[in-house]
């Protein structure tokens, strides 16, 4: 395996020279990437909501936020304090720490599959064999969190949108673990890692997406009605049910649903691009570009080069996919409770399984080119 | 003892305490809600140990299947039954939960025993970084036949789910004379109608 840049080797070693013990050095680095992770996820999650206010308004031809930093850019901040200082209201005859938990249910997993979201070869926390799949069970737990709060608010609309999340993500998660399945049945692993070293080969000609293109639509379309947005937004559809389960809340547990959603919208694009769009990959192989230059890949600089182009690849690829997430929000009507559930059991279902099909009969038939 | 042993103990003897109070709990408890999302929590805590003993595929499947689809189903089933009545007491009460107590204590008792005894063959084999792929080729090697009886079993159940679903009017053949009516089978909460009108 090429090495690239080993951030945690060289922080433990360059520790270890100062005379700490192997042990202490790697429990100071353990917190380092966790962090991060967080900060990122955050900061996305803020990139994300502008980016919603601004497009939103550019379709609706109005402006949008304008004022509040350059282009608007801290309204997302503004937004995040303004709930941070709201009354934590408890409704009347609610279950206290049903409707304490539920929130924190639904977040902490999305946060958590972060593990697995790669930026480059060391770039991610950790490089688990199971990679795709634990992000797709870790993404079955937010459902409980969901029914919890919808219960225990005491609130007709809460308790029918919180059916509603739960009969949505149990539908969905299957055509979704199809499409996955498939390109894991290429790549001959779950890992991330793997996944996208299996379509860097030939740059842009090698992604998955010109050989899954079915389970790329497929995955799209479970992925927003994973993250209940706009086509799909059934468990808060304003106009029947108030907001759903987040009608009876306020303050930071409202925060934490709002966070949630976004960090599960961006992580969803991240994971398009890692699936179908080579992930860090550069558009033209990186190597050959070096090869061409005539510069060895063990400079140093070079790598620092190709770790930040791989970031922004991986960032450029995920935020784009938030856009089209965006302007289908702000574009496509909703569809009825019936119609999710009618396209995604009779329709991505069964898509989902012959396009399964048809990839091993591909893999089968041109192992070269499906990853025999 | 190193930093990853203590890691291991610590997280070993949390993990358990919560497996056994969320399942007291799950038991114990007089709202049925209550138990269901406990119950979540024991399948969340024995992933967990899962993972504690390098079993990641088992830990991630467990998470998927008991907590993301068989949990999930069951909050489903009472959230959408939920009749918030109140249970009547039955008289001598004590008496049944007295002999669940001393019935479930002696199986207790039996198992500890059981464990007690048994000379466990522990691995001294690190174990395998890709546990899928030994996972799989014993799937289709000398475990080939209970691997694909499971599928059958979800087969039955698949057909099962979707004759109840359906529940279409089966057209009863003309009684015959003299031979009293037996009312078919029906489902108390949704009224039965026939094919042709419940089609547009």
């Amino acid at each position: 395996m090429e090495s690239g840049i080993d951030l945690q080797g060289q922080f433990i070693s360059a520790l270890e020279s100062f005379g700490l013990s192997h042990d202490l050095a790697k429990l100071l680095w353990l917190p380092l990437p966790m962090l991060m992770m967080l900060i990122v996820a955050t900061v996305g999650v803020l990139v994300a909501v502008w980016l919603e206010r601004k497009i939103s308004a550019a379709v609706q031809q109005r402006i949008g936020p304008e004022y509040i930093g350059p282009l608007g850019i801290l309204a997302p901040l503004a937004d995040g304090l303004k709930l941070i200082f709201k009354e934590d209201v408890l409704p009347a005859n609610s279950d206290r720490w049903l409707f304490t938990l539920g929130p924190a249910v639904v977040v902490i997993p999305v946060f958590l599959s972060y593990i697995i979201v790669p930026f480059g070869q060391n770039l991610l926390i950790s490089n688990l064999a199971m990679g795709v799949f634990l992000w797709i069970a870790l993404s079955s737990i937010a459902p409980i969190g969901l029914l919890m709060s919808g219960y225990a608010s005491n609130n007709k609309y809460s308790l029918l949108g919180g059916l509603r999340a739960a009969a949505q993500s149990i539908s969905y998660e299957i055509p979704l673990a199809l499409a996955v399945l498939a390109v894991a049945m290429m790549s001959n692993g779950l890992s991330t890692v793997e996944i996208v070293e299996q379509q860097s080969a030939y740059g842009i000609l090698s992604w998955n997406v010109w050989r899954q293109p079915i389970g790329f639509l497929i995955f799209w379309i479970a992925a927003l009605a994973e993250c209940e947005r706009l086509p799909f937004d059934l468990p808060e559809a304003e106009e029947e049910l108030v907001a759903g389960y987040q009608t009876e809340y306020a303050g930071m547990k409202f925060a934490l649903f709002y966070l949630g959603a976004y960090v599960n919208l961006v992580l969803s694009a991240l994971l398009v691009s890692v699936l179908y769009f080579g992930g860090w990959s550069f558009p033209i192989p990186l190597e050959t570009i070096a090869h061409l230059l005539g510069i060895p890949e063990t400079n140093p600089f070079l790598q620092i080069a190709f770790a930040v182009l791989g970031i922004t690849m991986t960032l450029v690829k995920a935020y784009f996919f938030v856009f089209l997430a965006i302007l289908l929000r702000w574009t496509v009507p909703r569809v009825r409770i019936d119609q999710l559930l009618d396209l995604g059991w009779k329709f991505l279902l069964p898509v989902g399984l012959v396009n399964l099909l048809l990839t091993a009969g591909l893999k089968l038939a041109f192992p070269l080119a499906f990853g025999g | 003892m190193d930093l990853a042993t203590l890691t291991q103990t610590v997280t070993f003897f949390a993990l358990a305490g919560a497996v056994l109070f969320a399942a007291l709990g799950v038991v114990l408890l007089d709202n049925v809600v209550y138990s269901a999302f406990l119950l979540g929590g024991v399948f969340l805590s024995i992933s967990g140990l899962y993972i504690l003993m390098n079993a990641d595929f088992v830990s991630a499947a467990q998470i998927l299947i008991y907590v993301g689809a068989v949990n999930v189903l069951i909050l489903f089933a009472i959230m959408l039954v939920n009749k918030r009545e109140a249970y009547t007491p039955v008289p001598g009460r004590w008496l049944r939960q007295g002999g669940a107590a001393v019935v479930s204590l002696g199986v207790f008792a039996l198992l500890t025993k059981m464990i007690l005894q048994t000379p466990w063959k522990i691995s001294a084999l690190p174990p395998t970084p890709d546990s899928i792929k030994t996972i799989g080729r014993h799937f289709f090697s000398d475990f080939l036949l209970p691997f694909e009886l499971a599928s059958v079993l979800l087969l039955m159940a698949l057909i099962g789910a979707v004759v109840l679903a359906r529940r279409e009017l089966v057209l009863e053949p003309e009684p015959i004379l003299g031979e009293e009516v037996v009312p078919p089978l029906e489902l108390p909460e949704r009224p039965r109608e026939p094919v042709a009108l419940s089609e547009k």
